[in-house]
């Protein structure tokens, strides 16, 4: 039995029928209810919905095998599991945006509101730039808008919610995408599945 | 006085265990101070799993350390002498962050080194006894190995920079290839250099496939040497006939600054993380002033606290109820241990532990007062 983290919501729905086309179907997930737990024995795979920024805890603590999380997941926890496959979806950017008159002044320390305290202390550390992080845990976007930061650190997919709140991304970080993450204990002993796993996928992805 | 092994915990269990195949093979005990000081961990980052360490100052003003790692104090204390091998083997507790849960924890640790003027046989015999162990916590076990000097060797063929030579390790470690063929394109390596770099994030299904897959890499003198090597070991493990158990896995070689031969890491089926890591440092020897060679292993026995562990159905057997004279209930105690049944004495029923029954005496006798299937 192979038991696998989906990360609820939209991008999770696309990643089961991709699993399900990598002969992991599951019919029962297809339910509406409130479910989060769903078996297909016949196949021995196991699917369980959640969180989607909790899906890397589950594979690093071996609750779940594999999983699908966001390389934006990954950077900020650095959890100690093994990141085979870019899934090549959930496709966006972690960017810096600030005001649209925003101009850094390097005379003094640089407030950044982020809810990816990690990756922004990472990516200032390298260029030697003093910041001060506001860690929030959402509505990054009205932090310049309130004076309560000069910039933010955030994941910019399509850049309208930034544009509607007068914001505008000004450098990227890094490209986001889904990856398929694997257990490292589980790994050693379910190998022929799970790399069964990552070859299909691995298909889809460059069809 | 019969200790009964049945009230020993898996870990405990597995710690006589693990000194006794240690003792046999000839390895000494080392015990050692709780504490160390500060500095040798500070000049030694880079080598221990979590370079953040408990620290205080001791009544003297010095900086000292709680024990985050065993290795270092051991080689702090070995001398080099020419064709001779210290083998020590240990358990200690340590202290430093544990992996998933990012916070201080104290961890049972056990282990060996084997330093000195080190040859194929005692490599081989390291890697053995860390097999062995593995055996011993359970027999569903896989010991991943790989050679970090054959990794780094290829680096230096493939002419990869010392600053991105971390980069790429850690894609290695992940198994990412994706990652590491975008990381190269951006380091400006050509699609050989990434052919070549894949090889070691392949999983392969025998030793003969990964033998004839790192034979086939173009290599330089250092790291046919580095190959060589590997190859010996490998058919050594192959023909003690441990191969089944055995997997060559290139995520295992974090920690490429001190580590120079075979690395490896040991995994239990139901057990999330490794619970053995361990591998050549000669490295590390050098940095601390030896000549010499060394290889060692450890243990995590704080992985096997929730494995195979099962909860009793009772808390204890028998509630005796204390109504009658002190002689009298020692009397009635003394009967039902004899008998093999644990016994609690209390003034009423308890009602926070769980009981088989509730008995009294009357008289001489024990009467049950109540029963709990």
């Amino acid at each position: 039995m192979i038991n696998v983290a989906l990360p609820k919501g939209r991008l999770g729905e696309k990643v089961y029928d991709m699993f399900e086309k990598a002969g992991f179907p599951c019919p029962s997930i297809k339910e509406n209810n409130r479910k989060l737990i769903f078996e297909n024995e016949e196949v021995g795979v196991r699917y369980f919905w959640v969180k989607p920024s909790d899906v890397a805890i589950y594979v690093e603590r071996g609750a779940a095998d594999i999983g699908v999380a966001g390389k934006d997941i990954l950077l900020e926890y650095n959890p100690d599991v093994y990141e085979l496959l870019d899934l090549k979806i959930g496709k966006c950017r972690m960017a810096v945006a600030a005001k649209k008159d925003f101009r850094d002044n390097t005379d003094r320390t640089l407030r950044v509101a982020t809810k990816f305290s990690n990756i922004a202390a990472k990516y200032y550390a390298e260029k030697c730039r003093d910041i001060d992080i506001i860690h929030l845990n959402g509505s990054i976007e009205i932090a310049p808008i309130l004076g309560l930061s000069d910039v933010i650190v955030d994941i910019v997919e399509t850049g309208k919610t930034l544009i509607e709140n007068d914001l505008i991304p000004f450098e990227t970080i890094i490209p986001i995408s889904a990856r398929l993450i694997a257990n490292k204990s589980s790994y050693q002993f379910k190998k022929e599945t799970i790399e069964a796993v990552r070859h299909s996928l691995g298909e889809q992805v460059s069809e | 006085m019969i200790i009964d092994n049945a009230l020993l915990k898996y870990d405990e269990e597995s710690v006589f265990k693990l000194r006794s195949l240690y003792r046999d093979f000839g390895y000494s005990r080392y015990k050692m101070s709780k504490f160390e000081e500060y500095d040798l961990y500070v000049k030694n980052k880079d080598f221990l799993i979590s370079d953040s360490v408990i620290t205080f100052t001791d009544t003297r003003g010095k900086l000292l350390a709680l024990k985050p790692d065993v290795t270092l104090s051991i080689i702090n204390n070995c001398k080099d002498v020419e064709g001779q091998v210290q083998k020590v083997y240990y358990d200690e507790k340590v202290y430093r962050v544990s992996g998933s849960s990012h916070n201080y924890k104290e961890i049972m640790q056990t282990g060996l080194e084997c330093i000195g003027d080190i040859g194929l046989y005692d490599v081989c015999e390291v890697l053995f006894l860390a097999i062995r162990s593995l055996n011993i916590i359970d027999d569903d076990y896989v010991l991943s190995v790989s050679h970090i000097g054959l990794l780094k060797s290829i680096l230096d063929d493939l002419s990869i920079e010392d600053g991105k030579k971390e980069t790429i390790i850690n894609l290695i470690c992940a198994k990412n290839s994706d990652d590491l063929a975008l990381v190269c394109k951006d380091f400006g390596y050509s699609d050989k250099t990434v052919e070549v770099l894949n090889t070691f994030t392949n999983s392969f299904s025998s030793f003969n496939q990964a033998i004839e897959a790192f034979g086939n890499l173009e290599k330089g003198e250092e790291s046919q040497k580095a190959y060589d090597e590997f190859k010996n070991i490998l058919n050594v493990i192959s023909n003690r006939g441990f191969e089944e158990k055995t997997v060559i896995d290139f995520s295992s070689v974090d920690g490429m600054k001190y580590y120079s031969g075979i690395v490896f890491k040991g995994y239990i089926n139901g057990i999330p993380e490794s619970v053995c890591s361990g591998g050549q440092y000669d490295k590390l020897m050098r940095k601390m002033g030896r000549t010499s060679s060394a290889i060692g292993f450890a243990v995590y026995l704080d992985a096997l606290e929730r494995f195979k562990e099962h909860e009793n159905e009772f808390d204890v057997d028998v509630v005796l109820l204390e109504n009658d004279s002190i002689d009298a209930v020692f009397d009635a105690v003394k009967k039902l241990s004899d008998d093999g049944q644990t016994v609690r004495v209390c003034k009423n029923v308890p009602d926070n532990i769980r009981f088989k029954r509730v008995v009294k005496l009357s008289g001489k006798e024990l009467v049950t007062v109540c029963e709990n299937d």
